[in-house]
């Protein structure tokens, strides 16, 4: 299997949470990967991107080689169409709902949602209300791992015991929280992928 | 043997704690930063008592690695590629006085520029100081660099460069570790001369260090780093230097070339190994992440038309280097077809939301509005990025510390007034020996110290400046009574504005201290209580 997975968002939403999660499941299924990050002044509210590659074969590049991702995660909407040449085609684009707007410029909402909607393989998923609702505000990003879930080949059972190992020092709750943030996330995408 | 998941940076500081580091040295730097925060938080380099704290600056650090090493043990020293500048002096003679103790030098380069002022390539440093050098490819290697290179630097007497670049730094992958060896025991160097560097002992200790290149060459020949993989196809062969080698490899089915490939990861340059691979194939493609390095020395003056590369515009001459520019340089056609929308704006880095740099600057963009744009000289730190807009406050940045050298020389030139605006950790890096030029020739200047208490650009790290600002400056003779200290806060933005007028209406040194934390450290250091608790 191979799984070449770009993560967007915006310094501070915490895509690299995203990235550990996976990256814990892919060990436990000993697979090979890696994960190039952005430090430094990008995280200071800019755009920022992490590219996630897990595969059964040894990777090679540090980033993933345009045209051949997978899969965009963006937990912003219009950040998840930054990276569009990075996609292969036929790869699908994930994003959340929420408009992160810092910037003077940002477009209608409604039209960037035009634009990723021309994409066939894409969701929009509302992670943050999904969040909210089970009181769990800050599972956002759980929500966004569980609707790219059915994108990814790992087992879901991984992905729920990755979610267990890292949320175990914060208690019973909050890994129950989180499972169910991922459980929401990714039966949207399994109701909702075409 | 176990296997952990490690960032490039923790890869390498993990290395050092293995290969028995008893003190790391360095001064914050995007990509570098990360290598001293994983020893200071590493529970066995507590329990080892390994020195990890902050330098002040690059220079500090370097010399403090040469002292431990005369002292007998293994030093590694840290940075950003800028701050190898900063570094220079000790860098250059530390391979005049070689070592007792190991010293490795650890530079992370930025090609791309993603959080520098440039995209210097530090591998001219380490052929300047006549300095072996390594490039890993990947984790596992800057693992086994850093764990084998100590070893190195002391059985030829000279310390060792490691150059990493941004990508390599900041990416993850699993990393196989090594037994945990024992730190050395304190011993004096054997000849008591070996550091002193007066013009006799220098020449000698020179000569020795141009001898010893040979083998330091033939290290590079013999080493497992360095290797030529086989290829059916001659009419190219690819010359791929540090982690350009996994770019040129995503390429080929397998992560098999169908070409030569000679990769190199440890200078000097292998000449014999080199000329050979070079001979062998019609036309050389190298790969350099950085200036064109390797490409020059082996085109030479007059050129070598087999050679392509930066210099010939097969790879483009600055930038990082990726898979399809590697792709487009072999001529691989490649199927990219979406393009980004044009509906998507940028979004550039920008202040925190209630950070105090913020409120210093409208108070200063205020009183600066009635004199005209071109008076404001900055330096580097978060409020750097008020030269954008909305603020668009500050007229220069240029290296750490020249906010006030450059404001001083501004003033002497007849601009006046000539504000400076410096960061805390700034000012203790390298501004404290340009407010000293003012002070001497008492130049009517007006410096801001933007005192967040913290080292904010690269994550909020303790800065020197800490509580001692004020008599810092004082110490160094600022007239008490032009030292003014706020607190950046909009109920006292009367306050900052009366200040602001009276000492750029003063003819001398006035330095100003707005004075309130950071938010994000605040943030962070309230988190990380509740934790605790
Ligand atoms: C020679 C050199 N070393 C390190 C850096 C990395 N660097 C950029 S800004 C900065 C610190 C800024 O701290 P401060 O002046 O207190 O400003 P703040 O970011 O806290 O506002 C550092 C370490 C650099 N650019 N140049
Ligand atoms: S990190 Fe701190 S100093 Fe930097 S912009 Fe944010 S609040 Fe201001």
């Amino acid at each position: 299997m191979k799984s070449d997975i770009i993560l967007s968002g915006v310094g501070g939403q915490g895509i690299l949470s995203i990235a550990t999660t996976i990256g814990t499941a892919a060990l436990m299924n000993d697979l090979y990967m890696k994960q190039s990050e952005v430090h430094g002044m990008s995280q200071r509210g800019g755009a920022v991107v992490s590219n996630m590659r897990v595969s059964s074969n040894p990777v090679a590049s540090d980033v993933i080689p345009m045209g051949k991702a997978d899969l965009i995660l963006s937990v912003e909407p219009m950040e998840s169409l930054r990276y569009i040449p990075y996609l292969k085609p036929g790869g699908w684009l994930i994003t959340s709902s929420s408009p992160f707007v810092n910037i003077e410029d940002y477009p209608d909402i409604e039209k960037v949602k035009e634009e990723i909607r021309k994409y066939k393989n894409h969701i929009i998923i509302d992670a943050d209300s999904i969040a909210k609702d089970i009181k769990s505000a800050r599972s956002s990003n759980i929500v966004m791992l569980g609707a790219a879930s059915p994108f990814i080949e790992i087992e879901e059972s991984l992905f729920i015991k990755a979610i267990e190992s890292i949320f175990k020092s914060k208690g019973s709750e909050i890994v129950a929280k989180n499972i169910e943030a991922f459980n929401l996330g990714r039966n949207y995408s399994l109701q909702n992928k075409k | 043997m176990s296997r952990v998941l490690l960032l490039g940076d923790e890869a390498i500081a993990q290395a050092a704690i293995d290969a028995g580091l008893s003190g790391v040295y360095a001064y914050p730097g995007t990509p570098s930063t990360e290598i001293t925060e994983y020893i200071q938080n590493s529970k066995i380099a507590k329990e080892r008592k390994l020195h990890s704290d902050w330098s002040t600056n690059e220079k500090t650090a370097m010399e403090s690695a040469i002292g431990m090493s005369y002292a007998g043990k293994r030093a590694m020293v840290c940075m950003k590629h800028v701050g190898l500048n900063v570094a220079a002096d000790a860098f250059v003679n530390s391979t005049i006085t070689g070592v007792n103790g190991g010293i490795i030098v650890v530079v992370a380069d930025d090609p791309s520029m993603h959080s520098s002022q440039n995209e210097q390539d530090s591998r001219f440093y380490g052929d300047f100081a006549l300095m072996p050098m390594f490039e890993p490819s990947n984790q596992q290697e800057a693992y086994d660099m850093i764990y084998s290179g100590f070893e190195i630097s002391e059985k030829y007497n000279t310390p060792i460069l490691l150059r990493i670049t941004t990508r390599l730094a900041h990416s993850r992958s699993s990393v196989e570790l090594k037994p945990m060896r024992e730190e050395n025991k304190l011993k004096l160097p054997s000849d008591m001369r070996q550091f002193v560097l007066l013009p006799s002992i220098a020449r000698n200790n020179y000569k020795k260090l141009l001898g010893n290149q040979i083998y330091f060459i033939d290290e590079a020949e013999n080493s497992s780093f360095n290797k030529i993989i086989p290829g059916k196809d001659k009419s190219l062969g690819i010359i791929a230097c540090g982690i350009t080698y996994n770019y040129l490899i995503e390429n080929f089915e397998n992560h098999i070339s169908p070409y030569p490939v000679a990769k190199i990861c440890q200078y000097p340059l292998p000449d014999k190994l080199l000329k050979e691979f070079t001979d062998m194939c019609d036309e050389v493609l190298i790969l350099e992440d950085g200036y064109p390095f390797v490409e020059k020395q082996i085109n030479g003056l007059f050129g070598n038309s087999k050679i392509k590369g930066r210099l010939t515009g097969d790879l483009p001459r600055d930038g990082e280097l990726n898979p399809n520019l590697v792709a487009k340089a072999l001529g691989i056609k490649e199927n990219i077809d979406l393009k980004v929308s044009d509906i998507i704006s940028n979004r550039p880095p920008a202040l925190c939301p209630g950070c105090g740099h913020i409120d210093v600057f409208n108070s200063l963009n205020e009183i600066m509005a009635d004199y005209g744009p071109g008076h404001v000289f900055s330096d580097i730190g978060c409020y750097t990025l008020s030269a954008l807009p909305p603020l668009n406050a500050i007229n220069s940045c240029v290296d750490m510390g020249a906010s006030i050298t450059m404001a001083k020389g501004a003033a002497d030139a007849g601009l006046l007034p000539a504000i400076a605006f410096i960061g805390d950790s700034t000012f203790t890096h390298s501004g404290m020996t340009g407010l000293l030029d003012c002070i001497i020739e008492k130049t009517p200047i007006t410096i801001i110290i933007s005192d967040n208490s913290t080292t904010g650009m690269t994550g909020g790290q303790d800065s020197h400046a800490f509580n001692r600002l004020p008599e810092i400056c004082l110490g160094l003779g600022v007239e008490p009574e032009h030292l003014r200290i706020y607190t950046p806060l909009r109920k006292n933005h009367e306050e900052s504005l009366r200040i602001l007028r009276e000492e750029i209406a003063y003819q001398g040194v006035s330095v100003i201290i707005p004075q309130r934390e950071c938010v994000r450290t605040l943030e962070r250091k309230v988190k990380s209580k509740k934790a605790e608790l």
